[in-house]
């Protein structure tokens, strides 16, 4: 019988209110049997659903103008094709099935960009369950398109006020919901983090991603990629893009980090102007897990800043600290102008418009393989990247932003003006 | 604050590597021959919760101290963390207030110094500013631990520790002398339950309903089943989340509480303080004319069920 994973080295564990406890025991019983045991078959059903009504699997596509750019072959597992517009579906219709097979009345859920918020809406929707979504204010503010389509697909959308309103807040204000309503409701928390089991299961919800990059792998190159580079904010796509080769000790991994506009933090006004909590953070606890954060000398939590919404969280999931201090996973920090030159990069070049986490993924690429690459890294012959998520959702931020700004490759956005 | 001599000494000469905190000593429950917060429990307690620094030091020290000149037996102080989780509005808000007029870990040592009171005091804060707290380098969790001790800090309460992440705090107040009160939430029970028993000393904090902290209308009706199972236990049951009268504090002694836990509701007098600008000195009235309100309904609840010799 596989048994959970509670702790990552010393990372992870269970820091939650007592009120929550007796849920996260009754959640950890329900993943050992359900999830990684198969009772009654719930995986199968897990499969069979993402399949038809996700899409999986998704392609693993050869990226010729990438690849001519960057001297080395690059591929790209399009995760933004699966259904919703990006990878957050494995985990929400993973979560919303376990919590009709335990039982459970009622959905909550927290969403920062907006990605997770929509597939948790649409997999509810799917499975018939009752769905309410926290969300910052910023954020709803920012991501305008994705509150419409969870409304459209019947959740309810409740705006956090508290703090800067961002996924922070959010998470927060969901694990309150939680400890008044945990009789009758499941939590679907978005990321790998989060008190045990979270990070584990979301993983392993995940973590099709690098089976289906491995069986594809050995179709397409005969053989594992040299690299598999994924961005990461809480870190789910990264982890599922990661989860399957971590004893495959030739694949390098690469987790691109929001850079923001600045490494440097202001302690002073408790603001980190990024969100790369795995090369710059310190060990600490925050939402139930002992991680790695953006914290101040005090212990109190930063806020951190990204230009994605998604990858905008002062912590990190617990197991990739784990893999970072292990040296197993390498963090990079991409910053805003390189990824918005890659979100614009890729969207003509290949003709995906890309996620703005997403771009960071790419600008990791450009900053050690372009014509002004810095050589840091000597890419292997074959490189994956995971496409976490389309850009729809970003285009207001993505055109916003790129005009406060001088890019080389930007197209002129006029036709907007007047 | 009066300090306690002795245990700062005990402090100061306890092994550095003494207590891994993998086992409690006394694991049959707690220590009765030392706990001075055991001992306020002797007649029904009032143990209100203030956030340290809120809205500023100065007047947060005056309304602490009016706590204290209201009846209180033991005051729980908020130290403001930048993630409450467990709490409501009411508190978060207090939180906000505090951490913008400056409040830090040290300064809220600086704030339990700077105190006039007899009562002993518990800290109420979240794990990680007890992990990051003291020099680079050092170990994680002790170097809060005894500076709390050294500061006349009798106990402390982390809402975000569970039994199962306690080990080490625990292992840490046991060596300097320092309480560890467990919240019991309506959910828990059996072995979870025994658990927390087993590390919990001073009091335990019986949370009389689901969610976050904040003041209500309405008795939850999970306090008595909770107290129920927690019979057996030979602790003070403290009982909180929700009571903001003396008629809900006197129902709750009544129903076999040791004492009652107040917080947003006294939180909500100093938020209406700061927003109207209130004076210093009206907002400790009305502090202090709540706190004997809730004391001497704690008090009635006791006569109006006899209790059994013991408890």
């Amino acid at each position: 019988m596989s048994q959970p994973d509670t702790k990552f080295g010393e990372y992870g564990g269970q820091y939650v209110p007592e009120a929550l406890m007796p849920a996260i025991e009754e959640l950890t019983e329900a993943y050992r049997r359900y999830v990684l045991n198969n009772e009654d078959g719930f995986m199968d059903e897990f499969y069979e659903r993402i399949r038809d009504f996700g899409g999986r699997p998704t392609p693993l596509q050869y990226a010729e103008q990438l690849s001519a750019r960057y001297g080395v072959d690059v591929y790209l597992k399009r995760e933004d094709l699966l259904h919703g517009g990006a990878h957050k579906l494995n985990n929400a219709l993973g979560q919303v099935l376990l919590a009709k097979y335990m039982g459970k009345e009622r959905i909550i859920a927290e969403t920062g960009a907006g990605q997770h918020g929509t597939a948790t809406a649409m997999a509810a929707a799917h499975l018939d369950m009752p769905c309410e979504i926290y969300m910052g204010r910023r954020d709803i503010n920012r991501q305008r398109p994705n509150v419409f389509r969870m409304r459209i697909n019947g959740a309810e959308v409740t705006p956090v006020d508290v703090g800067r309103g961002t996924l922070k807040e959010a998470i927060s204000e969901t694990m309150r919901d939680w400890a008044r309503t945990v009789e009758t409701t499941h939590y679907v928390i978005g990321s790998i983090v989060g008190p045990a089991p979270f990070p584990a299961m979301v993983r392993d919800f995940h973590a099709i991603i690098s089976e289906e990059i491995r069986e594809q792998s050995r179709e397409k190159l005969g053989g594992l990629p040299g690299a598999v580079v994924a961005c990461a904010g809480g870190g789910s796509n990264t982890m599922g893009a990661f989860a399957d080769f971590l004893e495959d000790d030739d694949v390098r991994l690469y987790a691109a980090e929001a850079g923001g506009s600045s490494l440097t933090v202001d302690e002073e006004a408790g603001v980190a102007p990024h969100s790369a909590s795995l090369s710059t953070g310190e060990e600490g606890v925050l939402h139930g897990a002992r991680t790695k954060l953006l914290q101040d000398g005090h212990g109190q939590i930063m806020e951190s800043h990204s230009v994605s919404s998604g990858l905008d969280y002062s912590g990190v999931g617990p197991q990739l600290s784990h893999l970072v201090d292990e040296g197993r996973v390498t963090p990079v920090a991409v910053d805003d102008e390189l990824a918005l030159e890659a979100f614009h990069r890729l969207s003509q070049a290949e003709g995906i418009i890309p996620a703005l986490e997403t771009a960071h993924a790419f600008g990791f690429l450009e900053s050690v393989a372009g014509p002004d690459g810095d050589g840091a890294v000597d890419l292997p012959e074959t490189v994956v990247v995971n496409v976490s998520g389309r850009g729809d959702k970003d285009l207001e931020a993505a055109i916003e932003e790129t005009e406060k700004r001088t890019l080389e490759n930007a197209p002129t956005m006029e036709v907007f003006e007047g | 604050m009066s300090r306690d001599g002795e245990r700062t000494e005990s402090a100061a000469s306890a092994d550095p590597r003494g207590t891994d905190g993998s086992e409690r000593a006394d694991a049959d429950g707690p220590d009765a021959s030392g706990s001075t917060l055991e001992a306020a429990f002797d007649e029904p307690a009032f143990v209100p919760y203030l956030a340290a620094g809120d809205p500023d030091f100065e007047s947060s020290l005056e309304y602490v101290e009016a706590l204290a000149a209201g009846g209180a037996d033991v005051i729980e102080l908020g130290l403001p963390f930048s993630e409450p989780i467990a709490e409501g509005p009411t508190i978060q808000q207090a939180v906000v207030r505090s951490l913008e007029a400056g409040m830090t870990p040290e300064r809220f040592f600086e704030f339990v110094d700077a105190l006039d009171v007899e009562v002993p005091l518990v800290c109420m804060t979240y794990y990680n500013l007890i992990y990051q707290f003291g020099p680079a380098g050092s170990e994680p969790v002790r170097p809060f631990v005894e500076r709390a001790a050294a500061a006349g800090i009798e106990g402390l309460v982390v809402p975000d520790l569970p039994a199962e992440e306690a080990d080490l705090l625990r292992g840490y107040c046991d060596e300097l002398g320092l309480d560890l009160v467990f919240i019991v939430a309506p959910t828990t029970a059996g072995d979870r339950l025994h658990r927390m028993m087993e590390r919990v000393s001073g009091y335990v904090y019986v949370q009389a309903r689901l969610g976050v902290t904040g003041a209500r209308d309405d008795l939850s009706d999970s306090t008595e089943g909770t107290l129920e199972r927690l019979e057996g236990y030979d602790v003070p049951k403290a009982v909180g989340f929700g009571i903001s009268t003396g008629e809900h504090a006197e129902a709750v002694v009544a129903a076999g509480a040791d004492g009652v836990i107040v917080g947003s509701a006294l939180v909500d007098i100093v938020a209406r303080g700061h927003e109207n600008d209130e004076p210093a000195e009206a907002v400790a009235a009305e502090l202090e004319s709540l706190s004997r309100e809730l004391k001497a309904g704690a008090v009635a609840g006791a006569k109006r069920t006899p209790r059994p010799e013991g408890t």
